[in-house]
């Protein structure tokens, strides 16, 4: 029996469970969604939420369950066989890696498997049914630009078209203010508001608590796989909602030493280079990071972190300027002088660049090592040592791993990342005549990990602050940067914006340099 | 409309079962597939099989005969499961194979006319023989090698192309520049001197099978144990990480088309200096592109190439005497080749993948309820 | 030089090439949707085999066509059931198909003969030029183009329809979209496994109708290894083509070309001995790939669609 006075439910998803090979993605979830609210799902990574509504979007079929949709004024039950039953039936979702051709221009994307595009294609209409809809919900948007010649921000907006133009009544956004910048977010939000009040029945996924506070009506907490509660947002409160995320209280700073640092053990200045479209990924960068210290890269992905990381691990060369580690000039040395001197890499692709997955997880680990004794003698390489190598590696770092012999894919991202972990620094300490890693760039660390592997390598980069290394950490998180850096620089568009200290950092200073405005002051090496 | 459907569902590791008795199924399916084109052509297929593994197993003489040409695809395997094991297409073991034999004959008929004062031995000549071989097939794979390499040109095109360059050049060779004038009509090149020749085993078996077996285990060792061949596993893995690792790519790439030229020239050297004695026609059989099933059905494996090299072999061996045997052409034993490769690439699924039957839901639906 | 020479070798591109231009653009479909089909070789030496016997027994060349097209559309079946069903490697499933294409058809070019006997030496059906009123009366080119068997005539039609196909049409959208991003094509409800399915198809019964062309026009006839190689060069004509049915045209026509001034120059006596002759089309065919490669990497929009080769999953979690 509904409550006469509650707004009609648009979707009614009850007793949802699917499974993966080894996981129970979700486990008997329910979860109502009114007509013309905003409804957030909030989970860590790995809480179910993606699959839950990939189900809604018919990518996979529940094991168990069913789905009711509103259909003329009633809740009916629906199969959702495939993507395309969904987008029949009125639901659509922006994922977080869009699904856009780049290849082909807005318009294009946007007619991509629509029912009743006439054979004789006529996109000179089909553009200017997309400019009305654009004007009518104020979502600005040039139908006859390429996909690879526009910003992500316009991007995502281009998906939420496709689905307006698909008269979707129900919109799902999968992480939409991963890739923006505060401001766009904001921006994002009123779009929201926007549609919502149209009618649409609007689910956003996300692990951000301030977005949610700010933009949702009601939000559903997921952990591991199950529905913990519904609640409206304006009765609770981002302690409440974290505690039922994560299951125990949350502490959000965490306990550092000062800074204890000593001398320049990276050493940027002005360095330029290019990405892999040959356009200019960084502008005249400068930066120093000191032994003993975390100098933190804030910066929504895709304005040159991920070429700064290169740059500094001999992944990538630079177009102009200097690198120097500990004072040597290593401007464009290949990739195995930097290893040699004893850099550590986490990349932010564990699968694409981190490991091989089908490889045994002890040929992983022995990816920087097998060149020296004891793992190697001449050109062979000693079997008996390299399987001690790997298992002593996997005691210390805690991997949980049947064996050595175990394909690193199998493992769960925390004990992929762990492995990682724990190859690098391995590697980097034995790289250099003392007992330190001199230094470590990590990209992304964190990501797509559960809370205890979340900690497990903030704790591991602290403690190699702690024994002298300087470390470079690239996220994305601005919370993580804050609490685990001394200094934090922003990136945007392939400068640096400003240099400020971790403790005095506020959130929207941040988010401004993360935008383009430059900030007042800049803290150079050695703290305020 | 069936009641359920059939989907693949990837496994948490691979299936051991299934790693062995796949292949073995596809075996089976493709000789039932081989007995149904036999019985169209109008022969028992249960006789012709068994005339076909008489053929090659059923005495010393055949046993020879199969080594006879396991030899060379032996080393074709290898050639080619080495490249495929870094992801590099190596198609082109049939050109290698021919400019390996090509090197070894002149080697034979020509630099021992330039260098008459060495010793007319085997010991001197079939080493010398040995390293031209291997380094002209060398070369010729390192060709589209460095081509990909450096400017990432498709080496499956490149490598074809140099196929066919290879056996047009072999075929002037032997029909027109180095055509022997007391050649009796038989179109082929002047005999290499005895020296040079690859001495006999048994029947036709010669030295080059053990050449073949002594180069699996260098390969075997290198692959298997030396940094090297972890770096050109890292590479067919995943390159990205291999760059990571600070692998240098281009170095090799280079070394494992050197050697995979080179066994494919090894290939043609066995040919030349172990059968035909003089560069004629029959060189370029097919080997270079049997190899390419052998390495396959191998799984890349040094020791599964020396084990399939002799099955196929004696495929080959069994067509052969079926033509002479039952008149039934010799192709017979190509179809079965690429049937056996078609089953197999086919059951492979099963090794990392479950078949699911996933019943459909029933289309009844409960009464509708309302929705205020 | 003479008229005459030009138009004989722009005659004999036209003729040469054309059983090229069918591979290539049933190659092109097929990899626009992201599948690579190395037996293209095979696929057209079967429906060389299987079109001259078709023809021969039944007495017309239209049924030879026909008999090719399904034959070639049956292989690329079990290239697709193989790579995209069961999931095998497409580069060695294609390389299987090419060999035991070949075997079969040396095989069945022996068997397929009345009572049984070989077909090589044996006359059947063909078709013959046809010269189009007028126009084949134009200068130097109304000879080459408008002169020819209908087979001819079918390809000029073939390639108009599949690039006016390509880039004007909804279901070209959905091919190229398949071929670029099949997730995006899949989660906007196109389906992934039906197109590519059936683009592989009909890329086999396009390049069963090239090996038609050979052995109903072109030789005409059969003898062993017809198609000598010319499989291998569409596939490396879809890549100097850009995957595009218009520059796959041109490209034929360089190659066919290349075959008349071999002949051209072997008629006149020449003192370049046949084999190293013949190599000047493989030669030639790396490099125009090597170039083509080369020129490609400055422009980095056009290139080979993004999926090509990769398996398609929709269940997979990354």
């Amino acid at each position: 029996m509904i409550n006469a006075t509650a707004p009609p439910i648009a979707v009614d998803m009850r007793g949802i469970t699917k499974r993966f090979p080894g996981v129970i993605a979700n486990e008997r979830v329910d979860l109502q969604v009114f007509v013309g609210e905003i409804h957030a799902l909030l989970g860590e990574n790995g809480a179910g939420k993606s699959t839950l509504m990939s189900t809604l979007c018919g990518l996979y079929q529940p094991d168990e369950g069913e789905i009711h949709l509103a259909q003329n004024g009633r809740l009916q039950r629906a199969h959702i066989q495939s993507p395309g039953d969904a987008i029949d039936l009125g639901i659509g979702m922006v994922h977080q890696h869009f699904k856009l051709v780049q290849t082909q221009t807005v318009a294009e994307n946007v007619i991509i498997g629509l029912k009743g595009v006439p054979l004789r294609l006529n996109m000179r209409q089909v553009e200017k049914d997309i400019a009305a809809l654009a004007r009518q919900y104020n979502i600005p948007v040039d139908p006859q630009a390429y996909i690879w010649q526009i910003s992500v921000g316009e991007q995502q907006r281009v998906e939420i078209l496709k689905l307006l133009y698909r008269q979707a009544e129900i919109l799902i956004l999968d992480e939409p203010t991963a890739v923006l910048t505060p401001q766009e977010a904001t921006e994002l939000g009123k779009t929201l508001r926007n549609m919502a009040r149209e009618g649409k029945a609007i689910i956003f996924i996300s692990h951000k608590l301030d977005e949610i506070m700010e933009i949702a009506d009601r939000v559903t907490v997921l952990r591991d796989g199950k529905n913990v509660a519904t609640v409206a947002v304006r009765d609770t409160n981002k302690a409440e909602l974290a505690r039922m995320m994560v299951g125990r209280e949350v502490i959000f700073r965490v306990e550092k030493e000062a800074c204890q640092h000593g001398a320049p053990v990276l050493s940027l200045e002005k360095v330029s280079a290019l990405n892999d479209k040959g356009l200019a990924a960084l502008k005249n960068i400068s930066l120093d990071v000191c032994s003993g210290e975390i100098v933190g890269i804030a910066g929504v992905a895709g304005n040159g972190q991920r070429e700064l990381a290169e740059i500094i691990t001999g992944l990538r060369k630079a177009t102009q300027g200097s690198v120097r580690l500990r004072g040597q000039p290593m401007t464009n040395r290949a990739s195995i002088e930097f290893i040699r001197e004893g850099v550590a890499h986490i990349p932010g692709d564990r699968l694409g660049m981190g490991l091989a997955g089908n490889l045994p997880i002890s040929d992983n680990l022995i990816m920087k090592s097998y060149r020296r004794a004891p793992l190697a003698v001449g050109p062979f390489l000693r079997a008996t040592a390299i399987r001690e190598f790997a298992v002593r590696l996997i005691e210390n770092f805690q991997v949980l791993t049947p064996g050595p012999g175990t394909p690193a894919r199998n493992l769960s991202g925390g004990n992929q990342q762990k492995a990682i972990l724990a190859r690098e620094i391995t590697a980097g300490k034995t790289m250099t005549t003392g007992n330190e890693v001199p230094f470590l760039v990590a990209v992304y660390p964190t990501r797509g990990l559960d809370v205890g592997a979340i900690e497990t390598v903030r704790r591991e980069l602290l403690e190699q602050r702690g024994q002298g290394a300087g470390i470079l950490l690239i996220s994305e998180e601005l919370e993580e940067l804050i609490a685990l850096s001394d200094r934090i620089a922003v990136l945007h568009a392939g400068e640096i914006m400003g240099i400020v200290d971790a403790n005095e950092a506020d959130i929207e200073q941040l988010g401004l340099m993360m935008a383009g405005e430059h900030a007042g002051k800049h803290v150079p090496a050695g703290g305020a | 409309m069936l009641p359920f459907t059939l989907k693949f569902e990837r496994r948490l590791t691979v299936s051991r079962v299934a790693t062995f008795l796949s292949p073995l199924a596809a075996l089976l399916l493709a000789l039932l597939f081989g007995a149904v084109l036999l019985a169209t052509a109008g022969a028992n297929p249960w006789t012709t099989y068994r005339a076909m593994f008489t053929g090659a197993f059923g005495s010393t003489y055949n046993w020879t005969e199969t080594l006879v040409k396991a030899t060379p695809l032996i080393l074709t395997g290898m050639s080619v499961a080495i490249a495929f094991r870094m992801l590099f297409w190596n198609i082109g073991a049939e050109g290698q194979l021919v400019m390996g034999g090509i090197a070894a004959a002149w080697t034979a008929l020509f630099l021992t006319e330039r260098l008459a004062f060495l010793p007319d031995s085997p010991w001197v000549w079939l080493p010398l023989m040995m390293i031209m071989a291997i380094i002209a097939g060398a070369i010729w794979g390192l060709i589209p090698a460095l081509l990909k390499a450096y400017l990432n040109v498709n080496e499956i095109i490149t490598t074809l192309m140099f196929n066919y360059i290879a056996i047009l050049w072999y075929r002037y060779l032997f029909t027109t520049a180095w055509k022997d004038p007391l050649g009796f009509g038989f179109p082929g090149s002047a005999e290499i001197p005895l020296y040079a020749r690859l001495p006999r085993i048994s029947g036709r078996l010669h030295l080059g099978i053990i050449l073949a077996i002594a180069a699996v285990l260098l390969i075997w060792v290198i692959m298997d144990k030396t940094r090297r061949g972890y770096e050109i596993r890292l590479i067919g893995e995943n390159r990205r990480a291999a760059e990571y690792a600070g692998v240098n790519i281009i170095r090799n790439i280079i070394l494992v088309m050197v050697m995979s030229g080179g066994l494919a020239g090894l290939a043609g050297l066995a040919e030349v200096a172990g059968i035909s004695f003089r560069l004629q026609h029959g060189l370029a059989a097919g080997y270079g592109f049997t190899g390419i099933i052998v390495a396959w059905l191998a799984r890349l494996n040094p020791w599964g190439v020396v084990l399939v090299g002799v099955l196929l072999a004696g495929l080959l061996v069994g067509g052969d005497q079926i033509q002479i045997s039952m008149g039934l052409p010799a192709s017979v034993a190509l179809v079965l080749q690429g049937a056996i490769l078609l089953f197999v690439l086919g059951s492979e699924v099963f090794r990392s993948y479950r078949l699911r039957i996933i019943p459909r839901a029933p289309v009844a639906l409960p009464p509708p309820e309302e929705a205020a | 030089m003479d008229l005459n020479l030009i138009v004989s070798i722009l005659n004999i591109a036209v003729v040469a090439g054309t059983s090229l231009v069918y591979a290539t653009l049933g190659e092109i479909l097929t990899e626009r949707s992201g599948i690579l089909n190395l037996g293209v070789e095979g696929i057209m030496i079967m429906g060389a085999v299987s079109a001259f016997a078709a023809a021969y027994h039944s007495n017309s060349a239209w049924v030879g066509v026909l008999t090719a097209m399904l034959v070639g559309g049956a292989l690329a079946l079990v290239h697709a059931f193989l790579t995209i069903t069961m999931r095998a490697e497409q580069v060695v499933t294609g390389l299987a198909i090419t060999i035991a294409g070949g075997g079969l058809a040396s095989f069945l070019g022996q068997k397929l003969g009345p009572a049984g006997a070989p077909l090589v030496g044996l006359i059947g059906p063909r078709f013959r030029e046809i010269p189009i009123p007028g126009l084949s009366q134009l200068p130097l080119i109304g000879k080459a183009v408008f002169s020819q068997d209908l087979l001819v005539y079918l390809m000029y039609l073939v390639v108009a329809l599949v690039a006016y196909f390509l880039y004007r049409t909804r279901p070209g959208l959905h091919l190229r979209a398949v071929g670029e991003n099949p997730q995006t094509a899949d989660a906007l409800g196109v389906s992934v496994f039906r197109v590519r399915y059936f683009y592989t198809m009909l890329g086999g019964v396009l390049m069963g109708v090239g090996g038609a062309h050979l052995s109903l026009a072109y030789t005409p006839g059969w003898t062993e290894n017809l198609t000598g190689g010319r499989g291998w060069i569409a596939i490396a004509l879809v890549i100097f083509a850009a995957w595009d049915p218009l520059r796959a045209l041109l490209g034929a026509l360089l190659f066919g070309s290349v075959n008349a001034i071999q002949f051209r120059l072997q008629a006149q006596g020449t003192t370049i001995p046949s084999n190293l002759l013949n190599m000047l089309p493989y030669i030639l065919t790396v490099v125009v790939l090597v170039l083509t490669t080369w020129l490609e990497a400055f422009r980095k929009r056009v290139g080979a669609p993004a999926a090509l080769g990769l398996p398609y999953n929709r269940e997979e979690r990354t």
